[in-house]
């Protein structure tokens, strides 16, 4: 039977989650209703008696301060608004609901029983259809949610229908097959229709090959002929995704240059200019472990471990659900290091997060499209919750805003870790499989959630755009199955582990079967979470939290064993074999018989045409009077704005090793150049991480914004006390669809720009040696929602990591004492193009600042120098902002005044006072020190752009003199409020 | 006196402290011994051989249904006599952030008038109805009989939470939690007095409420993290307590730790 069980707070008055909504609900949606309470409801469907559920009431309700009613609806407020997830979505709390009942009642619930959660609130003062709003569009998502209103006339008659959201369902075993002898249309036609994102080119060669292999004796015994099974297409779909190969990284590219006037043909961009740059460092130094060939990069730290890190995107999901997707983005990027090598330890999570403003007028959002603010919340607090449960500190994160993230957020997380140097004998990072092995999937259930994701974030997103693409992450499961993996590991009860993203099986088996060349499979042995998923529905979920193994079969019992202790669900799905065949079975019928040659290599090249023509920007004559009243609100510029309140709700210290935090200064309230965090608790040696990512460059030359962000990444984390030698690089390349077709008029130029920042990474990486040891690319960020194209601007994420030997040289970017010395290092130049101020007066600007690298290395080289010796007390490096935002930094993290002379500054000749305030000229540092090192602080620095150029203050105004008169007193108080005002509400 | 102190972490679920705080315990010169709550159950005698037990910080069962509500419930079917007779004994226990909701639910703390198994107190959510990671100052009650916390007069720590709003509904009872000194630790702000605003108060706790003992000062529940200050690098401002000569050499949260050992040492 059912039962409803009611838990709400015995303090009404003060329900803060009641509070919450009702405040985001009055200023956000403009409606003046008041939610009196809110409560949690759980619908147990189960074998239990009345004394049993009044034991479980007692166990869930905190007597303190909450009050249960077992089968007796409430009803104070005038409607009730139910919030609960649609039927097949992962209901996290009901799970944990469930384990609490099954230690209550000594026994598991049975495969007839389930339990729901959800949350009813109660609305006072408003029409139901602004209840229905509300829901709707603040408090849930009717995607992946029900949003049901009720009457406090239904509740008080007890007529609240039940939460009870079950699948009922039969099993499901039924196998298409695809005629494929049929016109060039009609082929176009299929892959459209079923998602496959599939072009004609590729259409045919599946065809082909099919109309060959339905030929052979091998394929006709096991029942199968010249017409592909679901199973084999949708394999082969996800397989050739531009998600899982890369297509456009791979495409041969017709470049020309019309500047220039060369031309070259570049067969795959990637082997060009990534791989190949990192082979070229890689001869120069000797901590190179495993790079592009596993889950995360892998370099080397000491002689106890090597370091991993990989990041990921999660943009299209985040572009439906926020908060679903962001939160499968973090806890899917853990699960990056977790099946890197023989599986490394988590120790630190980054993100970041490109947006349109929250600020965004409702009438300009295309219809389809969710409002970057209940975007924004979302991401965050999927992220949040995703890193804050499974126990993994953030070291590191960001925010960048801009008009056209309204199409498509980006949304990148990633995940640091570190692997044994030596596991059993073995390289940690290596690993292998053996014929026999069986394979062996661990983790969550499977559903139907995520089928076809690989596919979906392969195209752009549009009106049809699939719902079942959006899954829910569940940190716990992942933690359990985390905590398991780690054991096992160190017993040695696994050869290979890799995770399950992407494509779900079929993506992770579909990869470990070309280790050994061949892998059987039975799907109907994968657990699911619900009967009725077809074969192919099993093998492309991507239901989360799940991990492949191949085992040798004299160590399965063990490894099951150990998982009954972490309550880590062990499937035993087939074995691994080397005949160079993908087979799939349901039971004792073949689903699918491929080449694994082909499933991998079978796809045809893309050819791609790139026409390099720089745009033409003005260049606005500006007034310096402007510049001078400028100087004090541009803080609270999004861009350059505080986040502090969103970046407080994730956890930051667990482990206990963080160093250098993400928000520094003597009120903790700035955001930091980079972090440090030490290897292990209480080492001397950390890991320094930073980032840089400057989209509005790409709109001058991606080549600059490229050569920009590698240089931003690395002087950050110069800034933070580090220095250049063990610096290792990651690329994250977002853009917009780049191939010609007709609805990309403008590919060839597209694909010029990603032709040109490749150039850039190679050139610059080099000459920096800097190894690119991971990275990704997703080339479909554009939306047609509401019949308006928007595409993003072509973003690059370069994220650095870094060896520090002695953490106990770290250096903060806020000023620390009146009568320091203020020094500014390295040149400052007439690079106002894609800056934030000429955005600021509705300008793109041609004058995009450039990189000059040998000169920037000398300074890094110097700047090092100084921080190896102890000399700088504070050191900051300007960024987005230029030298305006920066030194209004320095003065708020330390709560002193600053006194400028800006004739002094390092600078070329006749810069105006915008330009001096407000160029984001590269490879430039402010440094505070004491008087007493001025000496010993400048020989250092002999030979490199640098000039003392004034003093830090007691007295609180940053003072700017031009010609020997003040021109700017801005009062720090007055910064720090502009600073964090913006983004102030949490 | 004793020379070996056993300090037992349980772990599993969604924990996740496990590796700090047994190095807290380890530099504090105890043995520790980490088991997963399931091994626990299977092995109870490894508590009976236990003198210190720490209830980690972390998100066991992902906080759902509030926090330490799921673990508590395990612990309760599966380990409750063996727990009471750990408490009877006079043996030590500590809980740290989830550790300390999962106390509270258990009964353990506050326990006024020694009643171990009877709810007493709650760690509601924040008032901001937000999780929160800032580091805060403390204020140690030199009276209190916390063997924890002795020699603690101010600390700062961090605090990494959503649920940690102390709320006792019996006024007579939290009457008497105050005057037995059971309140330990209280929010500070920076002119050294209880903070009632927030961020010092992080959550809008009672009496700014961040730690509470047992009336024998040997079960103790704290929001804050102390395990996450060992290291002199941990700290906020530790380059500048570096530049003017005040870098500890070690973490402040090291000291209940090391009380804990040294208390043991000697009572045991």
């Amino acid at each position: 039977m059912l039962y409803r069980i009611e838990v709400s707070p015995v303090d009404k008055s003060a329900d803060a989650r009641a509070i919450i909504a009702t405040e985001k609900i009055n200023e956000f949606l403009n409606l003046p209703v008041q939610i009196s309470y809110t409560r949690d409801v759980y619908t147990i469907g189960a074998d239990l008696s009345r004394d049993q559920v009044e034991d479980i009431s007692q166990a869930i309700c905190n007597p303190i301060i909450q009050e249960a009613r077992i089968n007796e609806q409430s009803a104070p407020s005038e409607w009730i608004l139910r919030i609960g997830f649609s039927p097949g979505v992962t209901d996290n709390v009901a799970r944990s609901a469930a384990n609490a009942i099954e230690d209550l009642i000594g026994r598991k619930l049975t495969n007839d029983e389930a339990v729901f959660s959800c949350v009813e609130y109660l609305f006072d003062g408003a029409k139901i259809e602004q209840v229905q709003e509300a829901g709707e569009k603040l408090l849930g998502n009717p995607l992946i949610q029900s949003i049901e209103v009720f009457s406090s006339e239904q509740a008080a008659k007890n007529e609240l229908p039940d939460h009870f959201p079950q699948i009922d369902a039969v099993e499901n075993d039924q196998v298409d097959v695809y005629n494929l002898h049929v016109s060039d249309d009609e082929l176009v036609r299929i892959s459209e229709q079923g998602t496959l994102a599939l072009t004609l080119d590729e259409m045919k060669a599946i065809q082909q090959y099919f109309i060959a292999q339905g030929k052979t004796t091998e394929r006709q015994e096991l029942g199968l002929n010249s017409s592909p099974t679901d199973v084999e297409l949708e394999v082969l779909a996800q397989t050739w995704s531009e998600h899982c190969k890369h297509k456009i990284f791979d495409a041969i590219v017709d470049y020309e240059d019309t500047v220039s006037g060369e031309s070259a043909t570049y067969t795959s961009l990637y082997k060009t200019f990534i791989k190949d740059a990192t082979s070229e460092v890689g001869e120069s130094v000797d901590w190179l472990r495993s790079v592009f060939t596993d889950n995360a990069g892998v370099i080397g730290f000491n002689d106890e471990v090597d370091l991993v890190y990989k990041v990921e995107t999660h943009n299209s999901p985040s572009a439906l659900d926020p908060y679903g997707g962001a939160m499968t983005g973090i806890v899917g990027v853990n699960r990056d290091p977790m099946g890197t090598g023989q599986g490394a330890n988590l120790l630190g999570n980054v993100w970041g997060y490109c947006l349109a403003s929250p600020y965004t007028e409702q009438s300009e959002i295309p219809e389809g499209l969710l409002h970057p603010r209940i975007i924004r919340d979302g991401v965050h607090l999927g992220v949040i919750e995703g890193g804050n449960q499974s126990g993994i500190p953030y070291t590191y994160g960001w925010e960048y805003f801009d008009d056209r993230f309204l199409g498509k957020p980006l949304v990148f997380c990633g995940t640091i870790g570190t692997l044994p140097v030596e596991i059993h004998g073995e390289k940690g990072y290596e690993k292998e499989i053996l014929p026999g092995d069986l394979v062996v999937m661990t983790g969550g259930r499977i559903g139907k959630d995520g089928i076809h994701g690989a596919t979906f974030s392969s195209e752009e997103l549009h009106k049809d755009s699939p719902v079942q693409a959006v899954q829910i992450g569940d940190p716990i499961t992942q933690k359990k199955m985390y905590d398991f993996i780690m054991e096992a590991r160190d017993r040695n009860l696994f050869r290979f582990i890799t995770d399950n993203g992407a494509g779900g099986l079929s993506s992770s088996i579909g990869e470990m079967a070309t280790e050994c060349d061949g892998v059987y499979l039975d799907l109907s042995k994968a657990p699911t979470k619900y009967a009725g998923l077809q074969p192919w529905e099993i093998l492309l979920s991507e239901a989360q939290e799940r991990m492949s193994f191949a085992i040798p079969k004299e160590k399965i019992k063990a490894f099951q064993d150990l998982s009954d202790i972490y309550e880590v669900e062990v499937s035993v799905l087939g074995e691994f074999r080397d005949n160079g065949k993908f087979h799939m079975a349901y039971k004792d019928r073949t689903v699918a018989y491929m080449d694994i040659e082909f499933m991998h290599k079978g796809y045809p090249r893309m050819q791609i045409p790139a026409t390099w023509v720089p745009p033409v920007w003005e260049d606005p004559v500006l007034n310096d009077e402007d510049a001078i009243a400028d100087f004090e609100p541009f803080l609270g510029r999004l861009n350059l704005c505080s986040g502090e309140a969103k970046a407080r709700q994730y956890d930051h210290e667990v482990k206990g090793l963080s160093v250098i935090k993400p928000y520094v200064g003597i009120n903790r309230n700035v955001v930091s150049d980079a972090t440090v965090f030490m290897i292990e608790p209480l080492s001397s040696e950390g890991v320094i991480v930073s980032a840089g990512v400057l989209p509005r460059y790409s709109d001058v030359d991606t080549y600059h914004m490229t050569a920009s962000v590698i240089d931003l990444s690395v002087r950050r984390i110069i800034a933070i006390g580090g220095k250049l030698g063990h610096i290792a690089g990651l690329d994250n390349f977002c853009w917009p669809d780049p191939v010609l077709s007709s609805k990309t008029p403008d590919g060839p130029y597209k694909m010029a720009q990603l032709v040109r920042s490749n150039q850039a990474l190679k050139d610059i990486c080099t000459s920096f040696t800097i190894p690119l040891i991971s990275g990704k690319d997703s080339m479909k960020n554009d939306s047609t929602m509401g019949g308006k194209k928007i595409s993003i601007p072509p973003t690059l994420l370069f994220s650095a990591i870094s060896k520090m030997d002695d953490i106990s040289k770290a250096v903060t970017l806020d000023s620390k004492d009146a009568g320091d010395l203020v020094y500014i290092i390295g040149e400052t130049k007439d690079e106002l193009g894609g800056s934030e101020y000429l955005a600021s007066k509705g300008f793109t600007g041609s004058k995009v600042p450039q990189v000059d690298v040998p000169g920037a290395i000398a300074i890094y080289k110097a700047v090092s120098n100084t921080t190896e010796a102890e000399l700088c007390k504070s050191l900051h490096t300007p960024a987005v902002g230029g030298l305006a935002a920066a030194l209004a930094k320095v003065s708020i993290g330390g709560d002193l005044g600053l006194e400028i002379d800006l004739d002094k500054i390092p600078q070329e000749s006749g810069l105006s006072i915008s330009e001096l305030l407000y160029s984001e000229s590269n490879s430039r540092f402010i440094a505070t020190i004491a008087p007493e090192n001025k000496e010993k602080f400048e020989s250092l620095l002999a030979g490199i752009a640098f000039a003392e150029v004034g003093t830090v203050t007691s007295e609180k105004d940053v003072k700017l003199s031009k010609d020997g008169a003040c021109v700017v007193k801005a009062n720090v108080d007055t910064l720090l409020n502009n600073y964090e005002s913006t983004l102030a509400y949490e | 006196m004793i020379t070996k102190v056993n300090a037992l972490i349980i772990t599993g679920f969604g924990l996740n402290c496990e590796k700090e705080t047994a190095t807290a315990f380890e530099q504090a010169g105890a043995e520790v011994t980490q088991i997963h709550l399931n091994r626990l159950i299977e092995t109870p005698e490894v508590l009976e051989n236990s003198h210190i037990l720490a209830f980690i910080g972390g998100f066991s069962f992902g906080d759902h249904l509030g926090a330490g509500t799921v673990f508590t419930s395990r612990v309760r079917h599966h380990l409750g006599s063996q727990l009471q007779k750990f408490v009877d004994d006079g043996k030590l226990v500590i809980g740290i952030c989830n550790g300390f909701q999962t106390m509270a639910r258990l009964g353990l703390v506050p326990a006024v008038n020694s009643e171990y198994s009877t709810v007493q107190a709650a760690l509601a959510h924040n008032n901001h109805h937000t999780f929160r990671d800032d580091w805060v100052t403390l204020k140690g009650n030199e009276n209190s009989p916390c063997i924890f916390t002795k020699g603690i007069k101010e600390i700062e720590v961090p605090i990494r939470h959503g649920e940690g709003k102390f709320v006792m509904a019996d006024e007579k009872l939290f009457q008497k939690l105050k005057d037995n000194n059971q309140i330990v630790f209280q929010y500070q702000n920076s002119n050294g007095e209880v903070a009632t605003e927030f961020p010092e108060n992080p959550n809008g706790s009672r009496d700014a409420i961040a730690g509470v003992c047992s009336p024998n000062g040997r079960i103790f529940g704290l929001m804050p993290h102390p395990e996450a200050y060992l290291s002199p690098y941990n700290h906020p401002h530790w380059t500048r307590q570096k530049q003017n000569g005040t870098l500890p050499e070690k973490g402040a949260g090291q000291k209940i730790f090391d009380n804990a050992v040294e208390f043991v040492k000697e009572n045991f």
